[in-house]
């Protein structure tokens, strides 16, 4: 079985939700937008205070390339634009709307029916990308990359392959999961669409193998689809990162940075953007709703729901059997790379895949300890990192030794301090030296 | 939001790993030759270990406290447990109480917290002091006891070991000496004289294997030290039989004690795979040298010594490969 052949490490999956249905979040009283649900600029608002709005419409533009429209959720009124701490911790200005119904502009099919490609033979690559970009499809894995820039490679470099990522490497999500059970041939038509976007005629599909009943359902239904592979991998994390998960079905190494994904052919979406790209192409959905994982040990009720973007952290939480008495820590993503929310406020962006409530008792870090130079984080890291090198050289402040030693190619895994059996707190220090460092070598080159 | 909820950076879960599940597993790990060393040497096995463990734990302690004054409890940890085991099995069985502690203090004293303790010690501390009493007490540090004598201590019949046949061998350059050798199964289980932990060669490989099974170490350091000596005395041997048989090597002395639960000290050898193999072979090599060529009978405790000065070097310039370093077309 194929996998990544550096590193990697195997947490507890704790896939409490695998077998529970995706079902509909109720409506918020008030959905919040922020703008800032994307890498690159922020989106700009089109709407004022007071104005109504519908389901489908648009709350605010993409300001320049690597950027991406916001859409409404729900139909009401725009009660203020204003901050809120959103899920990164940073307080960044927001669109608030005051629910009233559920009306829908009439643009959108809202039918379930299949709209295959050979029903659309007219579509070009151009209408494709175009139709992407101004539905703000992003990264829905959580690193809400603009899709229609990866879907644009630039000049002098060429697709050769798609490959989708339904690898779900991090514990306890199982939104795409669910969503491959429940919407195999709509993906099986959104990476047609991909596949036609760039202009490649090989997909692959990467599942890992705790997934089998996904892997059995898609291999069926991808007989219609001879060009599409669907390829079992080996659990292990992180092969849902974009270079491990290349490596393991190509078995090509994507250069160290600033190389892309496309210097060895590859076009990599999530499943979760492939269903939004599929919706924005087929269905003229812009994207507003995306399935998410409410999970946790002490959860009462995990559960997978398609909620609308907007809809506050604590109405799911409830939704689920209410917050236990016991949490510690409410993790925006997996456990692995997600982030740890300040309060439940924060609202559903295009990005969140999993809300993830640990109990108290798991969510105290161990007291550290001295490294023992046991070269388990070497062994661990995915990158061919040296983890103890770069985390106590940035905790020196040494920014040219640790520059020298390729931090900027660490992916932020967190492999390194999972198993450190210090528990000391590698990824911390990495991080500041990582970013550190990559300001250092933003201002080089400027000059 | 009433209630306070705790944030932290990602990960948020950890594998549970702890020094102490390393620490312990490797004292678990040599239960097999600390039995042996009970059935071969009894009561001299017996009051070494405890000695050295008692004495390594509480130096630990004390120097902690009252020099480094410092709060943490640190020989919880097991480290100062698994040093004291470790020193105690380098010794022959009739050593007095008095130098084993001498022993312990050079150990934990010198080789392990005057460098700040767990972690920061750039040579075997348990090494360190086996070194310092092999220099100090050259007598009776290489007057072992033969084995089967349960009930004696200081006053233990000692006799020639195996490497002493051997070295002996290749001084007068007479073959016959080497027939004085046990034989090979005998070196395996244990029925030699030596060291109390390192007789049994099998007792240690059990430990290595159940070191594997539970992933405390890997395999690279001791399969590239074995494998080396292996070769190179393999290759010795068939220049002139004077030199004992590849066999005989791996099996005597403290080759396979060394091998398996010294060079491997998480502190002291590389970090990464190809170091570990450098450091491995290079071990394999000097020990090889020295037991050929060398003043003393023994090499091994002096190679892994040498080699971990060349820990921190080897770490500068074998680096792990990097992803994409070698882009596959």
């Amino acid at each position: 079985m194929k996998t990544f052949k550096i590193g990697g490490v195997h947490p507890s999956e704790n896939k409490l939700s695998a077998t529970s249905p995706i079902r509909r979040a109720g409506l918020p009283k008030q959905a919040v937008f922020s703008l800032y649900q994307h890498i690159g600029a922020p989106a700009k608002p089109v709407v004022a205070k007071g104005d109504e709005v519908k389901v489908g419409m648009m709350l605010a533009e993409a300001d320049g390339f690597v950027s991406a429209p916001v859409y409404s959720s729900v139909s009401g009124k725009v009660s203020k634009i204003d901050a809120l701490v959103d899920a990164s911790g940073y307080r960044r200005p927001a669109i608030f709307v005051d629910v009233e119904g559920d009306e829908w502009v009439d643009t959108i099919d809202r039918t379930t029916d299949l709209v295959t490609l050979s029903q659309r033979p007219d579509l070009t690559a151009e209408e494709i990308i175009n139709k992407v970009r101004t539905a703000g499809v992003v990264g829905m894995g959580g690193a809400t990359f603009p899709c229609h820039v990866k879907l644009s490679p630039p000049k002098g470099t060429k697709a050769e392959c798609v490959i989708i990522n339904a690898v779900e490497c991090e514990p306890y999500l199982t939104a795409d999961h669910r969503l491959m059970l429940e919407k195999p041939e709509e993906i099986l038509v959104g990476v047609e669409l991909i596949m036609k976007a760039v202009g490649v005629d090989k997909g692959y599909i990467g599942i890992e193998n705790n997934k089998p009943d996904a892997i059995a359902l898609l291999s069926e239904k991808a007989k219609a689809h001879p060009q599409i592979e669907i390829v079992p991998l080996q659990v292990k994390y992180p092969q849902g990162g974009e270079k491990q998960l290349i490596a393991a079905v190509t078995g090509r190494e994507v250069p160290a940075p600033p190389a892309l994904p496309i210097s060895v052919g590859a076009v990599v979406q999530n499943v979760g953007t492939t269903f939004a790209i599929y919706e924005a192409v087929m269905k003229n959905k812009p994207v507003f709703e995306r399935v998410i994982t409410v999970t946790g040990k002490d959860v009462p009720n995990p559960s997978n729901l398609l909620a609308r973007i907007g809809t506050p952290m604590h109405q799911l939480i409830e939704e689920c059997g209410g917050m236990p008495e016991n949490t510690g820590k409410v993790i925006g993503g997996g456990p692995m790379m997600g982030k740890a929310l300040m309060n439940l406020d924060v609202p559903v962006c295009k990005g969140s895949s999993g809300l993830l409530l640990m109990t108290e008792n798991e969510s105290r870090r161990a007291e550290p300890q001295p490294c023992i130079r046991c070269a388990k984080c070497v062994s661990a890291c995915p990158m061919g990192l040296e983890p103890y090198l770069l985390a106590t050289a940035s905790a020196f402040r040494n920014w040219d030794l640790v520059e020298e030693n390729d931090i900027v190619s660490c992916i932020e895994c967190g492999s390194c301090q999972f198993t450190c059996p210090s528990a000391r707190p590698m990824l911390d220090n990495i991080r500041m030296g990582k970013t550190t460092v990559m300001a250092l070598i933003r201002a080089r080159n400027a000059k | 939001m009433a209630k306070k909820l705790i944030v932290s950076l990602s990960p948020h879960v950890h594998s549970r790993d702890s020094v102490q599940r390393n620490m312990y597993g490797v004292c678990i790990a040599l239960i097999p030759a600390l039995l042996s060393s009970l059935y071969f040497f009894g009561l001299g096995a017996a009051i070494v270990l405890a000695t050295s463990v008692a004495a390594c734990v509480f130096f630990e302690w004390a120097i902690t406290k009252y020099i480094l004054k410092s709060g943490r409890l640190t020989i919880l940890d097991g480290s100062a447990v698994l040093t004291g085991l470790l020193l105690g099995f380098n010794l022959p069985s009739n050593l007095p109480v008095w130098i084993i502690i001498i022993g312990a203090l050079v150990a934990i004293g010198v080789g392990k917290m005057t460098f700040g303790g767990l972690g920061c010690n750039p040579f075997n501390p348990a090494l360190v002091g086996r070194v310092f009493l092999l220099v100090s007490f050259p007598v009776q540090m290489t007057t072992w006891p033969m084995s089967g004598q349960l009930d004696a201590y200081l006053d233990a019949e000692t006799g020639a070991t195996p490497l002493g046949i051997m070295k002996e061998a290749i001084k007068s350059g007479d073959v016959s000496v080497l027939h004085k050798l046990p034989d090979a199964v005998d070196m395996l289980v244990g029925q030699t004289g030596g060291s109390l932990g390192e007789v049994s060669a099998l007792a240690l490989l059990i430990g290595l294997v159940y070191m594997f099974v539970r992933r405390i170490i890997t395999w690279h350091v001791p399969v590239s030290i074995l494998a080396t000596v292996f070769v190179l005395s393999g290759l010795l041997h068939l220049y002139n039989p004077v030199y004992a048989s590849p066999v005989s090597v791996l099996l005597t002395g403290g080759l396979m004690l060394g091998a398996c639960f010294m060079a491997t000290d998480y502190v002291t050898s590389p970090m990464t795979v190809k170091g570990q193999v450098v450091y491995g072979v290079a071990i394999g090599f000097l020990t090889v040298v020295i037991r050929t060529f060398g003043a003393y009978p023994e090499g091994m405790s002096f190679a892994i010594l040498i080699m971990n000065a060349f820990t921190p070097l080897i770490n500068t310039y074998c680096k792990p490969k990097r992803f994409g370093e070698v882009v596959k077309k």
